[in-house]
């Protein structure tokens, strides 16, 4: 039974990847490129209130006459570089106290650790509303509240890889040829450690995405008039029965979250490979 | 087994206590005067009341000590006053607790039931079209933002076909049923008033089918990975081979296998429906503690902000705890590290 | 029930194929392979791991995976099984054909009691059977096979049997419908030694008090002596000879058994090192050209290169071999 061909390769890992990426470019595009592809500004108003989708407006006007496709393609600007950053910085502080954590170990792993515990406990977005809040609205303040939830998701990873590293052969070479602690740590550990945080950090992107959204949904991000699409959706509840004005946004936050799940499945199917 | 259960109830209160002091020292983060925090800008004014305020949390004491009286003042399950409904916020989120609990458990039920027939048609069906759509359909519910979906959901099953209620927990034209658990369902049947639990029940399968689903991807997900697995053991082989018909096979043999691991993540799930909870209550004015929290947000009303905070974590910490034990009791060879 | 005397075997396959993948890269494990087992026989299938023979068995009673494309014929009792409805395969499955497997240890279902396990294939194939019937029933089959304090072991979980034991409760749970045809893939491969002996008693016994027709799996030729009637030998994915087992060891005639014979491990002999057949089996899609055997035949010659060997010999004794005969004289 063991000799059995499998069946034939991942065939379908590659489309949901290209879709991903697709996507993911298209979104990338507009953050860079958004003025040029619209021939609209996304604080005017251009037409009549409240207009249903058109020629002239794709996704019609919302209720101050603005044109929703180009506020959604404007949106991007501020969802994509919040949720890099988000992350980045999560990234960063996480990834550093949990290798810290890991590498120490004693009373400095247990500080970090039961901050860990702690942070982790919460519910991530009510924790995230409360700091928000705390801190007052703003698209600054949110992204500060979301590291703040994020970034013991990294350092749990990344200790738990430095531990497993720190046990492996070459390692314990370079400490029985008598490399410093430090050396140790950044040439001989870290760089083993990060294929399996770097996945976990592009699925979290749509994540984070998500979670900025829903912060400004709630009014604790971006505040109005910003074309944020959380914020978008928000004005677009209040215009109920004009149904497009909150469909962009919301088509945007799909799509770009669903692109960024695509591209982590497939990383994530790639490194393990069990879940075939 | 028994150590293991022990050494975590034993750190249950340490942890309690860490969720509190950090939810404090969100109290000390807001700019300014701490008194914001406690006291409404239209009070602000009146010396009487902050003169009550600061005696009652030690303003004008160090940290440390007001720190003591904080946590002493949640002990006796003060959590100070909420500015907007102006009532004990304990007393708003016990009042508000069931509804949330109601609303989270029959999305539970509804993702985990999507999430389990996906996981073993798409495990079954593997690399065939029912696998990619169960993934999609998977994958799907977990990106799409739940406070967009349920606006969706509300204007096409509500507005245009009128198929399913609007927003709220039941219509406003029937009578109250005594609260007992404070589950409008359960309470509607042990008043057996059966009009009222099919008006409940028909007003909740909206906003627990947009909550399920956004947990059904999680579960799916892990079912199918675990069936695979099953699915390829040798004992799979042998009821086969004694001529069971492939229903019995799936269910009886293969899904019974991977029962543990499911529940746990259904376990687990129950932080992503607490969060989902917050935004699905407010699109469907769901009177629960979400949607307390966010008009709370919005309001700056910090003792509510953080008096949620501090029993989201708690429930939070609770199931989480359940979930490991029931894991430890359920598979009684797992290693524990 | 004597079938023989209407002249309709018991188990007959006729050029049973198996292959898997789509139609371009299709990958044949088993390529025509023909054997009948009679009433009462014990047939052995001998052959190294992958050479298709557990395979071909499993796609016989349908049990193939859903990559696998089987043709061919496989008559049992002369009632044709490939292409019958999986509704009426199951029926006879565990009923009159039952199976068993290699590893004890995962091929009994974890959470599930013994008893539940039995009395599932009990009542599979009856549903007048009451659960106490049913219990009865498992219990007397426990002590069929010698498991000792069986009512107290049908409450108990796989987990808690040793190895024989548990491949006891397999052929307990094979014989519990009183099949006609038993089929054991390698029975006793991941068991120790001396259980090893004590598991091919209890098929031994049950084979003769039962009547059974017995068709035994193994890639260890020392096994089927002193159990088998007949043997094949199965080399990538057909069968290169077939003789009783007496015939086969006195006169083996294709240099791939003489191969197989020579490395049984010898328990008299004093030998420093067991022989084995140098060289790998072919991977399935990458058949030589001619003979498959030839990359690691001693005695191969240029006709095995380029010409696949046709059965030579009788009814009785047959090898698909250039050299049958000259193999057999040069012995």
């Amino acid at each position: 039974m063991a000799l059995l061909p499998r069946p034939k390769g991942p065939r379908w890992l590659s489309l949901p990847l290209g879709i991903g990426l697709m996507v993911v470019v298209f979104w990338l595009l507009a953050t860079l490129l958004a003025p040029q592809m619209t021939s609209y500004d996304p604080m005017d108003m251009v037409a009549r209130r409240l207009q249903p989708p058109s020629w002239q407006h794709f996704l019609g006007t919302d209720a101050l006459g603005r044109d929703v496709f180009t506020r959604t393609l404007y949106g991007a600007r501020h969802s994509l570089p919040i949720a890099v950053i988000v992350v980045c910085l999560s990234l960063t502080v996480g990834a550093f106290l949990g290798a810290i954590s890991g590498f120490l170990g004693g009373v400095a792993d247990n500080a970090i650790m039961r901050l860990v515990d702690i942070t982790l406990s919460f519910p991530p977005m009510l924790l995230a509303m409360a700091v928000a809040a705390g801190l007052g609205p703003g698209l600054g303040n949110a992204a500060i509240a979301m590291v703040i939830v994020w970034w013991p998701v990294y350092a749990r990873l990344m200790r738990a890889q430095v531990l497993e590293v720190r046990e492996r052969e070459h390692v314990e070479a370079a400490v029985a040829a008598g490399a410093s602690r430090p050396r140790i740590l950044l040439k001989h550990i870290l760089p083993l450690c990060w294929t399996p945080v770097l996945i976990s950090a592009t699925m979290d992107l749509g994540q984070v995405i998500l979670l900025a959204a829903s912060l400004s949904f709630i009014g604790l991000g971006a505040t109005p008039p910003t074309p944020e699409w959380g914020s978008m959706i928000s004005e677009g509840a209040a215009q109920f029965y004009s149904w497009w004005v909150a469909f962009g946004p919301g088509a945007a936050i799909l799509t770009i979250v669903l692109g960024f799940n695509f591209i982590g499945d497939a990383l994530h199917d790639h490194f393990d490979p069990r879940s075939k | 087994m028994t150590r293991y259960i022990l050494r975590r109830l034993f750190a249950m209160p340490f942890l309690v206590l860490g969720i509190v002091t950090l939810a404090f020292l969100l109290t000390t983060l807001t700019k300014g005067d701490p008194l914001t925090a406690i006291v409404s800008e239209r009070q602000m004014n009146d010396p009487t009341v902050i003169a009550a305020a600061k005696a009652r949390w030690g303003l004008d004491r160090s940290l440390p000590e007001r720190y003591v009286i904080y946590v002493g003042n949640l002990v006796t399950g003060d959590m100070g006053t909420s500015f907007i409904t102006r009532r004990a916020v304990a007393q708003d989120i016990l009042f508000r607790l069931p509804a949330t609990m109601e609303l989270v458990i029959a999305a539970m039920i509804i993702g985990s039931t999507i999430g389990i027939a996906l996981g073993v048609l798409a495990a079954y069906f593997r690399n065939t079209a029912t696998d990619h759509f169960a993934r999609l359909f998977a994958l799907f519910g977990s990106s799409v933002p739940v406070f967009w979906l349920g606006l969706a959901l509300l204007f096409v099953f509500s507005v245009k076909f009128g198929i399913l209620p609007g927003p709220g927990r039941m219509d406003a034209r029937l009578p109250l049923p005594d609260e007992i658990t404070g589950f409008l369902t359960i309470d509607a049947l042990l008043a057996g008033d059966l009009r009222v639990f099919i008006d409940a029940l028909w007003h909740l399968i909206l906003p627990a089918f947009v909550l399920g689903w956004s947990v059904a991807g999680t579960i799916s997900r892990l079912v199918r990975a675990n069936m695979l697995e099953v699915l390829g053991r040798e004992f799979i082989l042998t009821a086969r081979a004694k001529g069971a018909g492939e229903m019995r096979v799936v269910l009886r043999h293969a899904l019974r296998n991977t029962l543990v691991p499911t529940l746990t993540v259904i376990g687990y799930s129950f932080a992503y429906l607490l969060t989902g909870a917050i935004l699905t209550e407010t699109i469907f004015s769901w009177p629960g503690m979400g949607s307390y929290a966010v008009s709370a947000a919005r309001g700056l009303d910090f003792p509510a902000i953080i008096g949620v905070t501090i029993v989201g974590g708690v429930v939070f910490l609770i199931t989480n705890l359940i979930t490991d034990i029931a894991y430890v009791i359920a598979n009684p060879r797992v290693k524990l590290g | 029930m004597n079938h023989t005397e209407t002249g309709v075997p018991l188990f007959e396959v006729k050029d049973l194929r198996v292959s898997f993948g789509r139609s371009e890269t299709q990958l044949e494990a088993v390529r025509g392979i023909s054997l009948t087992v009679n009433n009462g026989e014990v047939l052995g299938i001998v052959g190294e791991s992958g050479s298709g023979k557990s395979i071909g068995m499993l796609a016989a009673l349908g049990l193939q995976p859903e990559t696998a494309t089987v043709s061919g014929s496989v008559r049992f009792k002369g009632k044709e099984l490939v292409g019958l409805s999986r509704r009426e395969l199951r029926k006879l499955r565990g009923s009159r054909v039952a199976m068993i497997f290699q590893d004890p240890l995962s091929s009994l279902n974890p959470v599930m009691t013994i008893g539940a396990q039995i009395t599932e294939a009990l009542q599979l194939h009856n549903d007048q059977l009451s659960n106490k019937a049913a219990l009865e029933r498992a219990e007397e089959l426990l002590k069929l096979v010698a498991i000792p304090q069986p009512d107290r072991r049908l409450s108990q979980y796989p987990h808690e049997f040793s190895g024989g034991m548990r491949q006891r409760v397999m052929i307990a749970m094979a014989v519990a419908n009183d099949p006609d045809l038993l089929i054991a893939d390698e029975p006793t491969t991941a068991l120790d030694v001396t259980v090893q002996a004590q598991i091919m008693e209890v098929l031994a016994d049950l084979q003769e008090r039962l009547n059974l027709g017995l068709i035994l799996i193994t890639h260890d030729l020392g096994v089927l002596a002193g159990h088998a009637d007949r043997v094949a030998v199965v080399y990538a994915g057909q069968i290169v000879e077939q003789a009783s087992i007496d015939d086969l060891f006195a006169a083996p005639s294709h240099p791939y058994t003489r191969g197989l014979i020579a490395s049984i491990p010898d328990m008299t002999a004093d030998r420093e090192r067991l022989f084995s057949i140098e060289g790998m089996p072919p991977a399935l899609g990458r058949l030589p050209v001619g003979c498959a055997f030839h990359p690691r035949c001693p005695m191969c010659q240029e006709v095995c290169r380029t010409t696949a060997p046709l059965f030579r010999g009788n009814q009785k004794h047959e090898a698909a071999c250039h050299f049958a005969e000259l193999a057999e004289g040069g012995r």
